[in-house]
């Protein structure tokens, strides 16, 4: 398989996303290429069929004016037709761009603006609405596609919406009118032409756009299969957002230079349960999702019945040694290695099928930091489970950890072909096949990420002596004590987050004499711990004024300030916040991190009263904002926290 | 054409009147509401159309076919769904056996197709099994296809039940309290399901209903109930007019 893809690599380079389908049908165009969960049941689409749809598609938006270079936008949930559309564009050389399904109208407006966008599509009418909200600031916007019919009878009147299905018809329609066109629009198709336009997060400001181009995605996805060879017959399943540059990597980049399955949820709710009945062989995923697995085997350990909970206990740390060698790829003494195998058929197997991980080769995690205590949790259960590094502008990855040389507080080395430096300022630089030719529209901030000719990460890090790639912090996001000791706000947190009782923490510090937390309790673990302690409480708010949390939090802080590597890394005083910080009230980015100068800002009282050490609580009023927009304000009291200082 | 008319019903347990002289008409595609304070006698009406009941007097017909005398299994059959205020589901089994065994009076198949289970029986459960994973997908119960009734919240059991009620394939559904004890976000959902089985499915809807704000948004026309009596009826503007139901609801001054 390794051979087949190495002789492949030039041809690779040679093709657009759509040849590269093309050439995939032509030599496998009865293999599965998709799959998608409907009415209860896994339907199954070969190369055969995906290309079909995809010249539906592309033809059928060339009918409607799509011209070379026109900007299609993608609101979706993760379904086939997302593929159809974005590639069917990129076809007859339109530009596809996606934008988070949990967008607000306002910032779907402002986007589908500064993209230029002239075609719409929409998985069902939850996102067409918002778009018809803001219809009047879209002249440019020639038509809204939509998949599901659901809910669109009342728009059917206007020519302004149109179903997938008679766009199909339109595709089909110029097919026979023309049987050679399609072709022909393929094969004008350049490597280096842009195809995606993938919009950054971003923890300020609006979101920038970044040209991506073919050659962009199928580079990255042979470089990392470089790395770790994938076989035809290995499964993927789609579940990350598709706006978000962890899946178009899996479904432009890897599936396309590698020819796996691409499996699709029959819901969004549905997914993990879906990812049981796939199981796939390598997955990919922000660090949320790592922790919610963990989260999920604690409860299932938890709510097992004796012996089971004596194996696990007695095994994991059998594994946690084990992982050890494995990690490092050292060889394991005989004891070990028997004891280790005993653990995995007694327990850790049967375990891992449960979550449906079993044939996994690789995870792979992105996006933010991973605890390095999540690695060696993973990696204890055999479930190997890697770091990648890289941004939007690079398709994703730059660096990413080898088998059996996971170090957790590294990112791993460079993917071949990709040259890393660090600046002098300590910015880490990258240059590779699969860096943007910029932003669109935007000269200036393009001049800044290239500059030199290299990719500008806006990462501090620095190599350490095996040649792995240690990542800081953002450097805007490096913080000085009072004192001008340095810290990173990002390494704390993960910290606190491995505890299972901490499910989000802020840390603050910079110029302060110390370092000080916000705490969201984890309201499923806390809130089943208070239940086995016989602690009653009502909502998140109550639980997590309860004394006897507080006291549990105590105890983890403590164990981490006594862990703490520098003093000025322990955390001195906190606070339990009384609500879980979220999307919708801008505190977190969509990919989940913490937009730290808005958290600070919005909860000033507390921060303030964090460095009062006067100060053991005080009475704030809370503002909830619920899913249909309705906003009350609750009283309530907050208590602050002081450690005793560890000598 | 009225798709189902009750004309003087008369439903008497001893001495006591639960119904008294109540006509309704209930027009084909849209959402008909019946409300009123508690013990109305509004259970009851539906009681009596879907044949628990047999009203002392009157008539209830339902297109050209008698239902006033008819058991509950030959109401079914002509098409009248109902969806339960206390849940009538087999707490034990999952979601999905539930559903398909409401569907038993359409598997028509003999004991012995059944045990070798090859040609007519096979075909008859996929298409059993097809039409109740449309079901599924329509009131969104993917997520708890497999899962034991008797484990999932409150709020999903009502939407199974009136899921149950849909597997019948129903041109005339009847809702007997469908939101009661949901929250807002719950309550929202169904609200959505009703519109949408009434516009995509074309399902004609009997809802009874505590919450009035949800009544009035949604339904084309209003009965309202008072110890047994109709005491108006009408639009959801009629009905918000009508001092009458306003004295029902919030007493004289």
């Amino acid at each position: 398989m390794n051979n087949s893809l190495s002789k492949n690599s030039d041809l690779l380079a040679k093709f657009s996303i759509p040849q590269l389908l093309r050439w995939r049908v032509e030599t496998s165009g009865d293999k599965v290429a998709l799959r998608e969960k409907d009415f209860g049941c896994w339907n199954c689409y070969t190369w055969n069929h995906y290309y079909d749809f995809v010249r539906k598609t592309g033809l059928g938006l060339r009918k409607l004016g799509l011209e070379r270079e026109d900007k299609i936008a993608i609101i979706s949930d993760n379904i086939p037709e997302v593929l159809y559309i974005a590639i069917g564009a990129q076809a007859v050389g339109g530009i596809s761009a996606a934008i988070y399904q949990t967008s607000l109208p306002d910032e779907i407006g402002g986007i589908l603006e500064y993209l230029n966008v002239s075609i719409v599509f929409c998985s069902d009418q939850e996102q067409v609405d918002k778009v018809v909200e803001v219809r009047d600031r879209l002249p440019q916007v020639k038509k809204v596609i939509y998949e599901d019919p659901r809910g669109m009878r009342g728009y059917r009147s206007d020519d302004w919406f149109m179903s997938i299905e008679d766009l199909y018809k339109l595709g089909d329609a110029l097919h026979l009118e023309d049987p050679a066109l399609f072709n022909a629009l393929v094969d004008q198709g350049k490597p280096d032409d842009i195809c995606h336009l993938c919009l950054t997060s971003g923890t300020t400001g609006l979101p920038k756009g970044a040209m991506l181009t073919h050659r962009n995605y199928i580079n990255m996805g042979h470089q990392l299969t470089e790395v770790d060879p994938l076989d035809e017959t290995d499964e993927y399943v789609s579940f990350l957002p598709f706006a978000w540059i962890g899946e178009q990597m899996n479904s432009f980049g890897v599936a396309m230079a590698t020819g796996i399955a691409v499996n699709f949820p029959e819901s969004v709710e549905t997914s993990m349960e879906d990812l049981k009945e796939i199981g796939p062989h390598f997955m990919f995923g922000a660090p949320r999702i790592y922790e919610t697995i963990r989260s999920q085997i604690w409860l299932k350990m938890d709510e097992s019945y004796w012996l089971n909970r004596l194996f696990y206990r007695y095994f994991m740390k059998i594994g946690e040694e084990a992982a050890v060698y494995r990690m490092s790829g050292r060889k394991m003494p005989g004891g070990l290695r028997f004891l280790s195998w005993l653990g995995k058929q007694i327990i850790f197997r049967p375990l891992v099928n449960q979550i449906g991980l079993l044939r996994l080769r690789r995870a792979y995690t992105g996006g933010a930091a991973l605890g390095p205590e999540l690695f060696t949790f993973y990696q204890a259960l055999g479930v190997n489970l890697k770091q990648i590094y890289g941004q939007t502008e690079i398709v994703g990855i730059a660096y990413m950890h080898r088998d059996g040389d996971v170090r957790p507080d590294t990112v791993g080395k460079p993917l071949p072909g990709t040259e890393c430096r660090i600046s002098e300022e300590g910015e880490i630089l990258s240059r590779s096949a699969s860096v943007t030719p910029g932003y669109y529209k935007l000269p200036e901030k393009t001049a800044e990420l290239l500059e030199g000719g290299w990719l500008h990460s806006g990462d501090a890090g620095y190599i350490d002596e095996h040649g792995h790639l240690v990542v800081i912090d953002r450097i805007s996001d490096v913080m000085h004590t009072a004192n001008g000791d340095m810290f990173s706000p990002m390494f704390l947190e993960n910290r606190l987050k491995f505890s299972p009782y901490i499910k989000e923490a802020v840390i603050f510090g910079d110029k302060r004499e110390f370092v000080a937390a916000l705490i969201n309790v984890d309201p499923i673990v806390v809130g089943k711990w208070a239940e086995d302690k016989g602690i009653s409480f009502s909502t998140y708010m109550d639980l997590s004024v309860q004394p006897q949390v507080a006291d549990l939090i105590r105890e983890a802080v403590l164990k981490i300030n006594r862990n703490a590597e520098k003093p000025h890394f322990q955390i001195r005083r906190f606070a339990l916040l009384y609500k879980l910080l979220d999307m919708d009230d801008g505190e977190l980015t969509k990919t989940g991190k913490i937009r730290r100068k808005f958290v600070r800002e919005k909860y000033n009282d507390l921060y303030e009263a964090l460095y009062d050490e006067q100060i053991t609580e005080k009475r704030v009023e809370a503002n909830y904002q619920y899913q249909d927009g309705q906003t009350t304000t609750v009283d309530t009291t907050i208590h602050f926290y002081t450690m005793e200082e560890e000598k | 054409m009225t798709q189902l008319i009750a004309s003087e019903v008369t439903l008497t347990f001893g001495g006591l009147h639960a119904l008294s002289n109540v006509n309704i008409a209930i027009e084909p595609g849209l959402i008909t509401s019946i409300i009123g304070p508690n013990g109305a006698g509004k259970t009851s009406l539906l009681n009596c159309i879907s044949g628990f009941y047999h009203p002392t007097k009157g008539k209830i017909l339902y297109g050209q076919r008698d239902l006033t005398h008819a058991s509950p299994h030959q109401v079914s059959s002509m098409g009248i769904a109902r969806a339960f205020q206390n849940l009538e589901l087999f707490r034990g089994l999952s979601v999905l056996d539930n559903l398909l065994l409401a569907r038993h009076q359409n598997l028509r198949y003999s004991l012995l197709h059944a045990i070798i289970y090859y040609g007519k029986a096979a075909r008859v459960e996929a298409e059993n099994r097809a039409f109740v994973e449309k079901v599924i997908d329509f009131m969104e119960l993917e997520l708890y296809r497999k899962k034991t009734v008797g484990n999932l919240s409150y709020g999903v059991q009502k939407r199974v039940e009136v899921a149950r009620a849909l597997t019948l394939a129903p041109k005339l559904l009847l809702l007997d309290e469908p939101m009661a004890g949901m929250n807002i976000e719950e309550k929202e959902d169904i609200v959505r399901f009703i519109l949408d089985l009434k516009k995509e499915w074309g399902i004609t809807v009997v809802l009874v209903e505590h919450d009035l704000g949800v009544v009035m948004d949604i339904s084309d026309r209003i009965y309202v109930l008072d110890f047994g009596e109709i005491i108006g009826s009408g639009s959801p503007k009629d009905i918000a007019a009508n001092s009458k139901v306003i004295e029902a609801y919030i007493g004289e001054d």
